[in-house]
């Protein structure tokens, strides 16, 4: 079995719990604290990746460039990893924040769309970083289907490739296949990740089903600092880890005490499983929606539920936070 | 008499602005549909419509007997393609280039807002079909009120994405901002393109959210009305989807926006749909249309302006 790593989510993932709002000193804080407890890689950006800043997404507090920018200094075991999402950040992007220390990166695409990061990922591969595909919105495309397109990944140069369940919308079996599928065509030296979302209540146990079948590389965060019900929380899963003795490189007890005393007092909307969220993972939407369609709901005076659920119905993708006001309006018509 | 028109680039865009020239063009005649690929499909369709072919790029082209009464070259092949068939045509004088690509060497051209400023260009790009689809709601904005930043969201169906879009999408992004600059007046641009894969396709989207200085909402939705009424006198099936929206970002509240910090002012919003004519893809491709229409309207412009001389 390949060794495993604990990929962090907190610095990029957790924007979207905040609205996108990290102070610098908070990202540099916890970054440290992630470093000292262990985690193999650490994720800072914009929660839609590098150049995610924008009113679809949402403004963040500071650039991607003011985030990273001293990051890497400070770590000393941690990989300084970031997200690129091609359609929104460009590989001048990627090059700016290699140059700012970034060592790693994630190169996201919809799980059948692998095909517009290939420049992308050569572009990281040129630059030396490693390099992880990731196929978002993984329950939206069956095993086989999903492994064609790691396949794409991998020959782009990717060394590990993902499956994302953006919408915490797959169960356990569902993980399993997938990653099996993963299993039957890449090449044995290229790694598997699993990015999970909590919205079912499966995050820590679908991450687990998947390093069983091969998943070397766990993402997860902070009191699960996430999109939605948040990503699988770190600091549980490496509990489980430690009981199942899995060998790993991060200490339990620092990761609950970063949780405890830096990541759960940032949150302004609790980070867990409640009708929203459940209704995420219910309708296999995906979880960066979840402020968008409560502010919406909001203002047109309609149901967060009804707003996720029409969505889901509509097969919107990831990125498209610009079609939940126009689900709104067109639901507050129709409610006329 | 028509004006003789090339298209080099037998791949969705090429073929679907052969199919408009021929039905709906009075003042264009279609000639040539280059490709690369003997096996491809639009070189086949042009085939049967009676269309001359070229399977061997702009070097055949230039060979062809053809060529010399050839006045007006659309290039729908990639930015990179582009390059080089321009060193090739720049090399003829009288010949007009239309260039469909994001190659952008040069001016862009957005019909409803700069058709006049460079007609008389030999070489001009159509940014992208977002940026055709968004531009003229930022510069309808801008008409009424400055713009500081211009963001645009394109999504679009993946079946309409061929190759060349799927391997070049940085240069959807680069291309459309720099367009919403230029072209729209914002201070600062951003474009995100989304691919959806959906079935049925999905028709596409486009939105446009402006900051600009605070001015008359009900002016600015005026400019916006006429400026799609503008753009649907070329593309039918371009709509208002929902009616402009509206939000005041007040100075205590302000956005931070990459290279302009922290700015307060009028947030529009602008929900846009276009509906392809199903010339050659149906009809969920409005990006197609967009493009091609734009470009096709174009052409007929400069012959109109008699910018194009017949021997």
């Amino acid at each position: 079995m390949k060794e495993i790593k604990i990929v962090d989510v907190t610095l990029r993932d957790g924007m979207h719990a905040i609205r996108h709002q990290y102070a610098n000193e908070k990202i540099k804080e916890i970054a440290i604290a992630l470093d000292k407890a262990g985690v193999d890689a650490i994720e800072v950006s914009h929660g839609d990746g590098l150049a995610g800043g924008s009113f679809n997404y949402g403004f963040g507090a500071h650039t991607d460039w003011d985030w990273i920018a001293g990051i890497k200094d400070e770590l000393k075991h941690a990989k300084l990893t970031t997200l690129v999402i091609p359609g929104i950040a460009t590989i001048d992007d990627l090059k700016k924040a290699h140059e700012l220390g970034v060592e790693s990166v994630r190169i996201a695409t919809h799980c059948t769309e692998a095909d517009i990061a290939p420049q992308h990922i050569a572009a990281a591969k040129e630059l030396g970083m490693d390099v992880g595909g990731f196929l978002m919105m993984a329950h939206m495309n069956p095993p086989k289907e999903l492994a064609q397109q790691a396949l794409l990944m991998e020959a782009a140069g990717a060394d590990c490739v993902y499956v994302t369940d953006s919408a915490g919308a797959l169960l356990m079996d569902g993980v399993v296949d997938r990653i099996k599928a993963f299993k039957d065509v890449l090449k044995p030296e290229t790694e598997i990740g699993i990015h999970c979302h909590h919205n079912l209540s499966l995050g820590v146990a679908n991450t687990i089903v998947a390093m069983q079948h091969g998943a070397n590389r766990l993402d997860a965060s902070l009191t699960g600092m996430g999109a939605g019900a948040g990503n699988a929380p770190l600091e549980v899963l490496v509990a489980v880890l430690n009981k199942m003795e899995v060998k790993h490189n991060a200490d339990v007890y620092q990761l609950m005490d970063a949780a405890e005393d830096l990541v759960r007092p940032l949150q302004e909307r609790p980070v867990r499983v409640d009708r929203e969220t459940l209704s995420l993972g219910y309708a296999g939407v995906y979880s960066s929606f979840l402020l968008h369609a409560e502010r919406a709901a909001k203002k047109y005076g309609l149901d967060t539920r009804a707003i996720l659920e029409e969505l889901g119905k509509r097969n919107m993708v990831g990125g498209q936070e610009d079609m939940i006001v126009d689900v709104a309006l067109d639901m507050a018509g129709a409610n006329k | 008499m028509k004006i003789k028109v090339a298209i080099i680039g037998s791949g969705n865009i090429g073929t679907d602005l052969m199919i408009k020239i021929i039905r709906l063009s009075s003042s264009l005649e279609m000639s040539v549909l280059v490709g690369i690929n003997t096996n491809s499909d639009g070189l086949a369709r042009a085939a049967r419509l009676g269309i001359e072919t070229c399977a061997t790029g702009i070097d055949g082209l230039v060979k062809m007997p053809i060529w010399k009464e050839i006045k007006i070259i659309f290039d729908a092949t990639s930015a990179k393609a582009h390059a080089y068939n321009w060193e090739i045509i720049k090399q003829f004088p009288n010949k007009k280039m239309i260039d469909l690509t994001p190659a952008a060497i040069g001016p862009y051209l957005v019909p409803p807002v700069n058709f006049l400023e460079n007609l008389d260009v030999p070489n001009l790009n159509m940014v992208t079909c977002g940026g055709q689809a968004t531009i003229p709601i930022v510069a309808a904005v801008h008409q009424v009120a400055k713009v500081h930043y211009g963001e645009i969201v394109a999504s679009i169906a993946s079946k309409s994405a061929g190759p060349g879009t799927r391997a070049n999408i940085d240069e959807f992004t680069e291309t459309t901002s720099a367009a919403i600059e230029q072209v729209g007046g914002a201070d600062r641009g951003k474009a995100i393109i989304i691919l959806n894969p959906a079935e049925p396709p999905l028709v596409m989207r486009d939105t446009v959210f402006t900051l600009s200085e605070p001015a008359d909402k009900e002016r600015i939705r005026q400019s916006i009305h006429d400026m799609v009424k503008a753009v649907q006198s070329y593309v039918p099936g371009y709509q208002l989807h929902q009616e402009v929206q509206f939000e005041d970002i007040p100075e205590s509240a302000p956005v931070f926006i990459e290279g302009l910090g922290h700015r307060h002012g009028l947030k529009t919003t602008v929900l846009l749909q276009v509906r392809g004519a199903g010339h050659y893809l149906p009809e969920y491709a409005g990006n197609l249309d967009i493009m091609t229409s734009a470009a096709r309207a174009t052409a007929e412009r400069i012959v109109a302006e008699g910018l194009c001389n017949p021997n």
